[in-house]
């Protein structure tokens, strides 16, 4: 117990500061704090949407005003911070050069940035075979391959451009997944989302590449409101990267992002995530509020979606990846890493709907709690009565790192059908100083001890990442466990 | 090599060492050998610097500088290898990724390039090879699902990577059978030469037909009670400890 409580001591004399705790000094134009029904209309006409998306934008204000004025913000979930007051925030903010025709017209700062951030948004891309649709605060600055996927007939753009050159895809799919009144962090989304992406995947076409984008917060006090939508036509597939990094910040930001999938018949769909939003100092002060709304319709038989998240930042994390299997024969997975360190709180898990005849869905999630961290895992398993031949596996596993932080998991299960099977595991454990110990006999320092005992407890979620992001993934894990472990 | 002077040791608050003297020239190998409770994984553990083993008398030198301010991993990077009594399982971390993490942690601190992914392969092989030990624990998680002899052999193999110093064998004959036992002691030989030395702590004198000892030991109530060459083993494995302990009070 002493050599333990003299382990954490040590690890967190070494507290590292958050890497990419930088801030670019770029000229943003920016609204001023405040949301009425007129920030609404000049995020609109900013984007020169049509009228139908301003409609859409306006009915989702309404919405969240009565849910505002109701219920306020949901809480069920095992986090606990101060109310958020949505008239101060900056609901709209671009870097001011926008129409670019080449990265040579791209604010060199900004260039500089993303390589500060490793992101590949030159040649080297072809070489990583990544296409990068990079989203800087709120607008879309570079996308890149769009000619090679074009020739294929894939569509990936930002929202921005989809609303204007794709709108007939987007009207028939923009809140099919996530209605507009789903709930309070989606409905605000969905009144003032500011820009994402789109990826439209014709019948029968495998995307050759791996689709990413980088999000990243840099304007002080702005909302950061990502609306993201992929629709997989039948026997297509597309696998999406998204990771992103903010910079050091003292106050806290508000992310509330929507992600919505379709996958039509025998279409796959696979996305994974690195997250690493600004957590907060040791104390808990500033960080990322991530409130995200992701799911996906697995609208066809014998479609896939598969979520696989690494999430390690932000102070606090309210995210629930989902499917719903409405096709016969769909498949829906959720494999998922949450570290939580310091004082970082989350609140994170995935809903399987079943719908479809013999629809089999798997999840395997992985909590690791540092400091005084609160991790909890929230998900649901609902089996509807159509859904005969359902099956669901689920593990959930908790790893702590010394004696002041919580792992908590929190299964719901429903089920209607008869002939569906559902199993659930359960575990906790924790790093022991015999693991610890036995590391450090043969060298390694007691950063890289836990770091690979860590990786070693995440294996089976590691290795659903592609490559370079698993590669990524388990740095991050490293970096994110420095000076918190014991 | 290594030299314990006047070595006193608590753990909990309990004095375990009391005094031990002993001092292990380059190329020797000594056997520690005393009943239960001795205080031999004990002077292993404070070897190797774990936490909760505090030293509260007397110094250890290692090739001249003490070891007592040092790290674990930092002695593990000087040249001290503890073959565990029971190894440690670490789920999910591959064997070879384990191993590779430890062979560069070495490598780096005596100022020598990373061993590549191919050399390593290729050595790690040879040496399996002799311990007759399967590739495919390898890809396997560290110690995870080992039999009691399997774990003991992937300690020497570790060892044989490592190319420690100075080894220091904790019971690695405990749960071996006598194929095995033959197989592990040609491991440890192996690595004999003019420039290394090891401490093989074990009960029983069966192991010292394998690796044979230049020194014997006898450990009791956390002292050194006896001195002698292999021959004392012998004896001690006639006469019981008991005998030898009464002579020495």
């Amino acid at each position: 117990m002493a050599a333990n409580a003299q382990t954490i001591e040590t690890v967190e004399g070494l507290a590292g500061e958050y890497k990419y705790g930088f801030v670019t000094d770029i000229e943003s134009e920016l609204l001023p704090k405040g949301l009425s029904e007129d920030t609404v209309r000049f995020i609109s006409a900013k984007k020169g949407e049509p009228q139908w998306m301003l409609d859409w934008r306006l009915r989702a204000y309404k919405a969240w005003l009565r849910m505002a004025k109701e219920k306020g913000e949901p809480g069920w979930a095992k986090v606990s911070y101060p109310e958020i007051d949505f008239q101060d925030i900056h609901y709209y903010s671009a870097p001011k050069k926008k129409t670019l025709k080449s990265l040579d017209e791209v604010d060199p700062e900004l260039l500089a940035t993303y390589e500060k951030l490793g992101i590949p948004l030159k040649e080297r891309e072809i070489l990583a075979g990544v296409a990068v649709d990079a989203v800087f605060d709120s607008v879309s600055v570079a996308t890149t391959f769009k000619g090679k996927l074009k020739d294929l007939g894939i569509i990936f753009c930002s929202m921005s451009e989809a609303v204007r050159e794709h709108p007939e895809l987007v009207q028939k799919y923009l809140g099919s997944v996530v209605p507009v009144t789903d709930n309070f962090y989606a409905t605000l989304n969905s009144a003032v989302f500011s820009d994402g992406s789109f990826v439209y995947v014709p019948p029968g076409v495998r995307c050759p590449m791996e689709l990413s984008t980088y999000f990243r917060i840099n304007e002080a006090k702005t909302g950061q409101f990502e609306r993201t939508l992929i629709v997989v036509d039948k026997g297509a597939y597309v696998s999406y990267l998204e990771g992103c990094t903010a910079p050091m910040r003292d106050e806290n930001q508000l992310h509330a992002a929507v992600v919505e999938l379709v996958a039509m018949e025998d279409a796959e769909i696979r996305y994974a995530t690195v997250q690493n939003w600004y957590p907060g100092d040791k104390n808990g002060k500033g960080g990322i509020y991530n409130f995200v709304t992701k799911r996906g319709a697995c609208r066809g038989a014998r479609s896939k979606i598969s979520w696989t998240q690494v999430e390690t930042g932000s102070a606090i994390t309210w995210k629930y990846p989902s499917v719903i299997l409405q096709g016969d024969d769909s498949v829906g997975e959720f494999y998922s890493v949450a570290v939580a360190n310091n004082a970082q709180q989350a609140d994170t898990g995935t809903k399987m709907i079943h719908m479809g005849k013999n629809s089999k869905s798997t999840i395997i999630s992985k909590g690791i709690s540092a400091g005084k961290a609160q991790n909890t895992y929230r998900g649901l398993v609902r089996v509807m009565p159509g859904a005969a031949g359902a099956r669901n596996y689920s593990q959930c596993d908790s790893l702590l790192i010394g004696d002041r932080c919580g792992g908590h998991t929190v299964p719901y299960i429903e089920v209607k059908n008869r002939s569906a099977k559902v199993e659930h595991e359960a575990t906790t454990s924790r790093i022991s100083d015999d693991q610890l110990f036995y590391c450090r006999q043969r060298g390694l320092s007691e950063e890289d001890a836990v770091s690979t005992i860590v990786n070693g407890f995440c294996k089976e979620v590691l290795q659903k990442l592609p490559m370079e992001f698993a590669v990524e993934a388990q740095k991050l894990l490293g970096v994110s466990l420095e000076g918190s472990v014991g | 090599m290594l030299e314990i002077k006047n070595l006193h040791a608590t753990v909990d608050g309990k004095d375990i060492l009391r005094g031990i003297d002993l001092t292990i020239k380059a190329g020797e190998i000594h056997a520690i050998m005393g009943p239960n409770g001795s205080g031999k994984s004990t002077l292993s553990y404070v070897l190797a610097g774990r936490d909760g083993y505090n030293v509260t008398q007397g110094d250890i030198l290692f090739n001249g500088q003490s070891l007592l301010n040092l790290e674990p991993e930092e002695r593990a990077r000087e040249g001290i290898f503890l073959a565990f009594q029971y190894p440690v399982e670490i789920p999910g971390v591959a064997n070879a990724t384990f191993l590779r993490s430890a062979v560069n942690a070495v490598r780096k601190h005596r100022g020598l390039a990373d061993m590549d992914a191919m050399t390593f392969l290729k050595t790690a092989k040879a040496k399996m090879k002799q311990l007759q030990m399967d590739e495919k624990f390898l890809q396997r998680a560290v110690n995870q699902g080992f039999s009691g002899g399997e774990k003991k052999r992937n300690e020497v193999f570790q060892m044989a990577m490592l190319e420690p110093a100075l080894a220091i064998l904790d019971e690695t004959d405990s749960g071996l059978d006598i194929d095995a036992l033959k197989i592990v002691a040609e491991g440890v030989n192996a690595l004999r030469s003019p420039e290394r030395s090891a401490m093989v702590i074990t009960h029983y004198q069966r192991l010292l037909d394998y690796i044979v000892p230049d020194v014997v030991h006898v450990l009791s109530k956390g002292r050194i009670i006896k001195t002698g060459g292999k021959e004392l083993a012998l004896e001690l494995e006639a006469k019981g400890y008991a005998d030898i302990v009464a002579d020495a009070a």
